[in-house]
């Protein structure tokens, strides 16, 4: 046999014959692409005219510009805000479900939780503003409760309403991980640490949480990452203070015909997020060493 | 039909860095029952899934009948296999499990049907034809899968742990069974298995594999008596070691002291794998007696003192600590009619025989 | 025990507002106004009757399942092989490739669209349905992976030795042994790609051409105050589509893990 037909049969050349085809589409339209737009953005463009020189111009601006300094700095904000009110609202649900819910009825229960989910996209944020709004039904119930007399107005169309519907959204990503994570937890490791002498909260705080952090840091990258880049949120229910930096990337896509400095934007966006997750995993390896 | 069945010469097998296999050489004969044994990791599994071709070698040459099997796939050889796992095909029925072969060879459906009738009575599961395989228990799948291979009446059948999974009173049934299935089928088994007392109950031969290596290839009988060194030894029941000083003997013969025990002249052919600086005397439990009684005698007698006593009913093990030796050596002993069974620091005289004494390197 | 109580009355809590707008959908589908806001006026199917007369909807539903079923075939096709490839060989740089693979699951959908857009105009294409398919494969493509490495692991590895080593070759090995365990995991992944892509905005909103799919659709109606109520009917049946096809691909997910005898253990992601 020479060495080729060895290695064509081997499981090395099978594995990697097999994973091409995916492998080839992955690099063709996800690293070619960003490929193509980190070049982009240190292009110029005169409304249809590309101009290739080499420049930093377009970071210079996405970097100093106040508008999107603000947008940029908003929209951090607003992300870190929509996961830790994710997290929040997703991990004693998660340990409802793995520690109270039966075995045989989680499946079920993981399925209700996904559910709404499934609701058309845009759908489930126009009902935010139908719940949140002028007549909806939070200040619909408020005041057929007596709780208020005029409907508030303070709920809707601002930061606070963007943080709502995104943390919404996202909840059930947030489950899944933390869910799997307290899954994991051999049950005899708690009843150890009882029998050492914990209590309730001490063995939660010394056992259940150290092991489930792998599923929060799984749930914080999941939904901090991908929330910089929802731009349908922030228009539909974020009035004119509540826009973030992805409604500036669309807008200088389309309307404004200044792709490189969109890319540049986006780019931007997309550095910070991921530096800001990467320091948060490090820190979460460093600090519960033993940990896989 | 060709002799030897098969035939393993200088087999190496590599996994990237990791060596599996060094320089395997056996040769199975036809109709025998082999075996594998050994502790896990030594490479008994790999040793059999090269047979049976579904690892490359990466030196040496596998002879089936009297082929080369280079190149040949497992689908194309005179080779089948009993999965640890039994993997019966979840999906499909009793029956069809046991024709998936035969269609593979596009024997005609009515040929198929008796054949699979017939083998399915050979292993006792007459009439289950129909049944849903995932439906089936452990013996059972575990027959289907007997079944399945036996129905191509493959030259050499090759068997994977197949007991392992069976809890120990069924292991001890199928162990009869698939003693007596070989005998009537006539077909060369090769058994891969962790458990000395199975391979030693139910094979013709044993090749006793340690770090990718055969330690000794011999029958039962010869594997128990007649180890060719400590390690075989360790693993195959249970052994007493003594350290012992030899001076040279006439020829045929060592003249030795050992620890414990006393002078003996031991003949050459109880040191089967010859001796050297690092031999030591290997006794096994049966062959030394406790001595009760005045009139009791015995060739050559030893004193100790009984550290521990197990009693087991028709049998007591006792941990006997030999003057002048550190270690306990462990001696057995029928509970016949009669017979006293000694307690805990008790004195003890120890009846041995210079034929009952093993030299190991 | 008081806690308890506290910790049950979260979970209520907590689904009332994971169910908030799923609840209203069909509640302001079925209401007799013209306005969606409360009080509620009566009922009607009036809304319904309104989906079915319009014409820019059908088309935009046709583009909409033209780009979901050729993306779930395509996006099911290439997790079969990567799957296949993770689950069962050991190759250097395993890990890198299926983790590159992975990427879209934690990328902002805006950078998948916009690169795309990018590259696109930059080669010289048109926009189309076509480039839609593009950007949803990529996204899909992660998920698929996922719930078929399920069903690739889960299969008995010597399940396919045995049947090679009872003399079938490699290839009707994959059909006969193979395909009819995992199918029921190809299934599922069909549907899971197919439910994504028909309710994915944001990348189609950047790669639609001039042709709509259904969601850039109701995009472009949620300006239009008078067309809301007919938008809730259509949410609604979207809704209840959404939630057949993924009763049905839990279904035979289910059936899989029966199947090859595996206890049953969690849901789809």
């Amino acid at each position: 046999m020479s060495g080729f037909t060895k290695w064509r049969r081997s499981e090395e050349a099978s594995g990697w014959l097999l994973v091409s085809p995916t492998l080839v589409y992955s690099i063709l339209l996800l690293a070619a692409p960003l490929a193509m737009v980190i070049a982009l953005s240190f292009w110029t463009q005169d409304y249809l005219d590309l101009d290739k020189t080499f420049t930093l111009k377009n970071y210079v601006e996405a970097w100093s510009e106040p508008i999107y300094q603000t947008l940029m700095g908003r929209s951090l904000k607003i992300s870190a805000l929509v996961t830790a009110l994710t997290i929040l609202l997703a991990f004693p649900v998660a340990y409802y479900v793995s520690f109270y819910v039966p075995q045989k009825r989680k499946p079920l229960w993981i399925f209700l939780i996904t559910i709404p989910f499934w609701t058309s996209y845009l759908m489930r944020i126009f009902l935010w503003k139908v719940i949140l709004g002028y007549n909806g039904v939070v200040n619909g119930s408020l005041l057929g409760l007596g709780v208020i007399e005029q409907p508030l107005s303070f709920i809707l169309y601002n930061q606070n309403a963007v943080v709502v519907t995104l943390a919404h959204a996202w909840v059930p990503f947030a489950i899944l991980p933390i869910f799997v994570a307290l899954e994991k937890i051999d049950r005899s490791l708690l009843e150890a640490a009882e029998d050492l002498g914990d209590g309730p909260l001490r063995r939660f705080i010394r056992v259940t949480l150290p092991l489930a952090m792998p599923g929060v840091v799984a749930a914080t990258v999941i939904v901090f990452i991908p929330t910089i880049g929802d731009y349908v949120t922030p228009r539909l229910v974020g009035g004119p203070n509540g826009l973030m930096i992805s409604n500036m990337i669309e807008l200088q896509f389309k309307k404004a015909n200044n792709a490189p400095l969109g890319a540049a934007l986006a780019l931007s966006a997309m550095f910070l997020v991921s530096v800001i997750s990467l320091v948060f995993v490090w820190l979460n390896r460093k600090y519960l060493v033993g940990q896989k | 039909m060709t002799d030897p069945i098969i035939r393993l010469s200088g087999i190496d097998k590599f996994y990237g860095d990791f060596q599996a296999l060094y320089d395997v050489n056996a040769e199975i004969r036809t109709g025998e029952f082999f075996s594998l044994l050994g502790p896990s990791g030594c490479g008994k599994t790999t040793l059999l899934r090269t047979i049976a071709g579904f690892e490359d070698v990466s030196a040496g040459k596998v002879e089936i009948a009297g082929q080369s099997m280079e190149n040949v796939p497992a689908n194309r050889r005179p080779t089948n296999m009993v999965f640890q796992s039994y993997a019966i095909f979840p999906h499909m029925t009793v029956a069809e499990n046991v024709a998936y072969g035969l269609k593979a060879r596009k024997m005609p459906k009515d040929k198929i049907a008796t054949e699979v009738a017939t083998a399915l009575k050979q292993v006792g599961l007459e009439g289950y034809g129909d049944r849903a395989s995932h439906a089936m228990s452990g013996g059972q799948r575990q027959r289907v899968a007997l079944a399945r291979a036996l129905v191509l009446k493959p030259k050499v059948l090759l068997l994977d742990e197949p007991l392992s999974a069976l809890d120990k009173k069924m292991r001890e049934q199928m162990q009869s069974e698939l003693r007596h299935l070989q005998r009537a089928v006539g077909i060369t088994f090769i058994l891969v298995t962790h458990d000395q007392e199975e391979a030693l109950t139910m094979s013709d031969r044993i090749a006793v594999m340690f770090e990718g290596r055969i330690g000794q290839l011999a029958s039962p009988q010869d594997l128990y008596r007649r180890p060719v060194n400590r390690k075989v030894a360790e693993f195959i029941g249970v052994m007493n070691f003594l350290d012992v000083s030899l001076s040279a003997g006439t020829a045929g013969t060592f003249e030795c002291e050992i620890a414990g025990l006393g002078k003996a002249i031991i003949p050459a052919e109880q040191a089967p794998g010859g001796v050297d600086a690092s031999v030591t005397a290997g006794v096994r439990p049966e062959m030394l007696t406790i001595l009760s009684g005045e009139n009791a005698r015995s060739e050559r007698e030893a004193s100790g003192i009984v550290e521990d006593v197990y009693y087991y009913g028709d049998m007591t093990y006792y941990d006997v600590k030999l003057d002048g030796v550190d270690h306990p050596v462990t001696i057995s002993m029928r509970n016949t009619a009669g017979r006293a069974v000694l307690s805990r620091q008790d004195r003890a005289r120890v009846g041995w025989g210079a034929e009952s004494v093993l030299l190991l390197k | 025990m008081k806690s308890g109580k506290l910790f049950k009355l979260y979970i209520a809590v907590f689904l009332v507002f994971l169910y908030a707008p799923a609840l209203l959908l069909p509640v302001f589908a079925f209401n007799d106004s013209s306005i969606v806001s409360f009080p509620l006026k009566g009922f009607t199917l009036n809304w319904f009757n309104v989906l079915w007369e319009t014409e820019a909807l059908h088309t935009a539903t046709k583009n909409s399942l033209l780009i979901a079923v050729s993306t779930a075939i395509i996006s099911t096709s290439l997790g079969i092989l990567a799957a296949r490839a993770s689950s069962r060989y050991k190759f250097r740089g395993q890990k890198a490739v299926m983790g590159f693979i992975m990427i879209p699951l934690v990328l902002p959908e805006i950078i998948v669209g916009v690169s795309l857009l990018v590259v696109i105009l930059q080669m010289g294409f048109d926009l189309s349905l076509w480039t839609i398919v593009l950007g949803h494969v990529l996204i899909c493509t992660p998920f698929c992976v996922a719930i078929l490495s399920s069903a690739f692991l889960n299969l008995d590895q010597s399940l396919e030795e045995a049947s090679f080593d009872l003399g079938q070759t490699k290839l009707a090995t994959f059909w006969l042994v193979t395909m009819p365990l995992v199918l029921p995991g190809v299934v599922s992944s069909m549907l899971i790609s197919f439910t994504i892509s028909l309710d994915e905005f944001i990348i189609a909103f950047f790669l639609a051409g001039t042709e709509p799919t259904l969601p850039v659709y109701i995009w472009g109606q949620l300006r239009f105050p008078q067309k809301l109520p007919s938008l809730m009917a259509l949410g609604t049946i979207l809704l209840i589509l959404s939630l057949t096809l993924l009763a049905t691909a839990e279904y035979f997910r289910r059936r899989s893990a029966r199947k090859t005898g595996i206890e049953d253990a969690g849901g789809f992601l």
